[in-house]
């Protein structure tokens, strides 16, 4: 299929692709009274650069074979996902309004069935990656071109399905597999940094964890980023793409913010998720340079 | 008289071969389930997984995601105890056309113990929306459930036993999802079995009229769905209901069976027969039917009593 994405999106227009999508993610929660921030938060510079610059995708053509693969296996960031498909065409902007309501294609974790752009249900965490090697594996065996991309959370990675993945994608050379990495460096709870520590400081999942090593060991290609860094997220999809024959899966650790670009709600597992007041909508709108009318409409 | 893990492998290579949407995912256990037959046959489309069943249902839900229908093929309880999230929302809830080849299902698995047995799938897959839920009574029944799953586009639990049972079936045996069979006619006790099961209450019938009692013999081989009307018919009549089955007597035929005569103005009780909440120990299949009343004989002893006590 043709690359829709011919001619390149600036880093200027991917930034303001990712607040806005930012905005549509706080201020959607905000209608629905229920919902995830900090994931979506720190993926969307991620899936922005993804949906504009990386992936071959149509909108129009949402299950064109040859398309790319995208799974988002941390599913409770879902709304992420929309708000970007929405700026990408997929289905218009107020549908996002229709979010975790009753009869919406807009499922409160990701669903194949309803949402149009949506390549892999989700939602139980630890699933995706090995769905993404099972997709992998057939495009290999049809010679399908296409490549595959699965997004995990650093909490995700607790599950011991994703390290049977990790074994598997090596194990047939899956290098048309690439595993993003969230590190936002927390989960909904985990653990304090220390035994005594302050019960609101947590600390990092893989805290005292190589995971280079690790994926190192495993036999993946790694790079690792500032999955904030337009130019360094850029860099890393084409080093994916130059790895296409190593026989080596790639695993992107991206290194982020939990809650990025909302003050309030950055580096802090307390917005995990949340529903923002019509005061903190302000404030967030303030700081993502949307426009807001005072209520959550 | 086969077992039906010897057609299983070969059916599925019979069908491979113009099929080609057929492939087999397999979590290291090809050489009990008689997958290596496929292995050896196609071994291209052999996925070696590994000790990774979780990922293996993963994988398989990827595979068909592009237009092939995966076999996951490993010992039953590893699938639907172990991998059984994976199947929930990757399988049942896409409705992806994975077929669920669980083997050694039950209780007699070469004297492997209760961490293989399986006594439970029957309840845990039935619960499932959207799952075909086949127990099949014999080779032939198997081989036929395995060309029909193959064909249809959507989930499907196999039921597969490890050893050989006389036939039920004539070779040649169509499966039809859904049937319910009566396999003899008797008045005084109707006799409701699944799986290869069935095989042994078709003896205990035969004791049964050595003793002066005639039974009829019904077969659900498929758990979900099933013809409601067509066993509510062979439910009917003033005879008393036993269901048995190699499988906890909780959520499996007997819980489909209660469920669907309480729904109706039947009025009836019905005899669970089975494993009466219990785990079950390694041993012989001869000791396990015995101790657990599901023998020929003990089937025929419990619903003789039964009938006397009445
Ligand atoms: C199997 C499973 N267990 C628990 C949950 C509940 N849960 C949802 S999100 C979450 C934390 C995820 O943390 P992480 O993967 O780091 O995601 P992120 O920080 O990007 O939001 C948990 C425990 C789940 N969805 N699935
Ligand atoms: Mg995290």
């Amino acid at each position: 299929m043709s690359n829709t994405n011919a001619t390149r999106t600036s880093t200027a227009e991917l930034q303001q692709l990712a607040a806005a999508g930012r905005w549509h993610v706080v201020e959607t929660v905000a209608k629905s009274k229920a919902g995830h921030i900090g994931g979506p938060l720190s993926a969307m510079d991620l899936l922005v650069s993804l949906y504009f610059n990386e992936l071959a995708i149509d909108p129009q053509q949402p299950q064109d074979p040859a398309r790319d693969r995208f799974i988002l296996s941390k599913g409770h960031c879902a709304i992420g996902l929309y708000a970007v498909l929405a700026l990408r065409g997929y289905f218009p902007l107020e549908e996002l309004a229709t979010f975790d309501q009753g009869g919406s294609r807009l499922q409160g974790h990701p669903d194949m069935k309803l949402t149009p752009g949506v390549d892999s249900s989700s939602g139980s965490l630890g699933q995706g990656l090995s769905a993404g090697a099972g997709i992998a594996m057939a495009a290999k065996q049809l010679g399908a071109g296409f490549h595959t991309w699965v997004m995990l959370g650093d909490g995700e990675l607790e599950e011991g399905m994703v390290w049977e993945a990790v074994h598997t994608a090596r194990r047939f050379k899956l290098d048309n597999l690439t595993a993003i990495i969230d590190l936002n460096g927390l989960q909904q709870y985990g653990w304090p940094v220390t035994e005594d520590g302050d019960r609101f400081d947590r600390s990092n999942p893989w805290a005292g964890v190589d995971l280079e090593g690790v994926f190192d060991g495993f036999g993946w290609n790694v790079v690792s980023i500032n999955g904030h860094e337009f130019n360094e997220i850029q860099a890393a999809f084409d080093q994916v793409r130059a790895a296409r024959c190593s026989g080596k899966p790639t695993v992107i650790l991206a290194k982020t913010t939990k809650g990025k670009g909302i003050s309030f709600a950055e580096g802090t597992y307390k917005w995990h998720n949340g529903v923002a007041t019509p005061e903190q909508l302000a404030i967030a709108a303030a700081e993502l340079g949307q426009a807001f009318e005072g209520e959550a409409k | 008289m086969k077992a039906q893990r010897d057609v299983w492998g070969q059916t599925l290579v019979d069908l491979a071969r113009s099929d080609n949407r057929v492939v087999l995912v397999d979590g290291d256990l090809a050489t009990s389930t008689k997958a290596d037959l496929f292995a050896d046959a196609f071994p291209d489309r052999f996925f070696e997984i590994g000790i990774a069943e979780q990922n293996m249902v993963g994988v398989a839900f990827g595979l068909s995601t592009l237009g092939y229908r995966p076999w996951l093929s490993t010992f039953g309880v590893f699938l639907t105890h172990r991998a059984l999230d994976p199947i929930r929302m990757l399988v049942s809830q896409t409705g992806a056309p994975v077929k669920i080849a669980a083997s050694y299902a039950g209780l007699l698995n070469g004297s492997s113990g209760k961490t293989h047995q399986d006594i439970e799938d029957l309840a845990i897959m039935r619960a499932m929306p959207g799952m075909t839920v086949i127990a099949p009574a014999d080779a032939a029944e198997a081989e036929a459930a395995i060309r029909w799953a193959a064909g249809y586009d959507g989930p499907v639990y196999l039921r597969l036993a490890r050893d050989a049972v006389a036939d039920v079936f004539d070779p040649g045996h169509a499966f039809n999802p859904g049937a319910v069979h009566v396999l003899r006619e008797g008045s005084d006790a109707i006799l409701v079995s699944t799986g290869v099961q069935t095989s042994r209450v078709m003896d205990a019938a035969e004791l049964l009229t050595e003793q002066g009692l005639e039974v009829r013999v019904l077969h659900v081989p498929c758990l979900k769905p099933v013809d409601e009307a067509a066993l509510l018919s062979a439910l009917s009549g003033s005879a008393p209901i036993f269901t048995i089955e190699e499988h906890s007597i909780i959520g499996g035929l007997g819980g489909l069976v209660s469920e669907l005569v309480t729904s109706t103005t039947l009025g009836k009780t019905v005899t669970r027969l089975g494993l009466a909440d219990s785990w079950s120990e390694s041993a012989p299949n001869a000791y396990l039917l015995d101790k657990y009343g599901l023998s020929a004989q003990r089937v025929a002893e419990q619903v003789r009593h039964a009938l006397a006590d009445d």
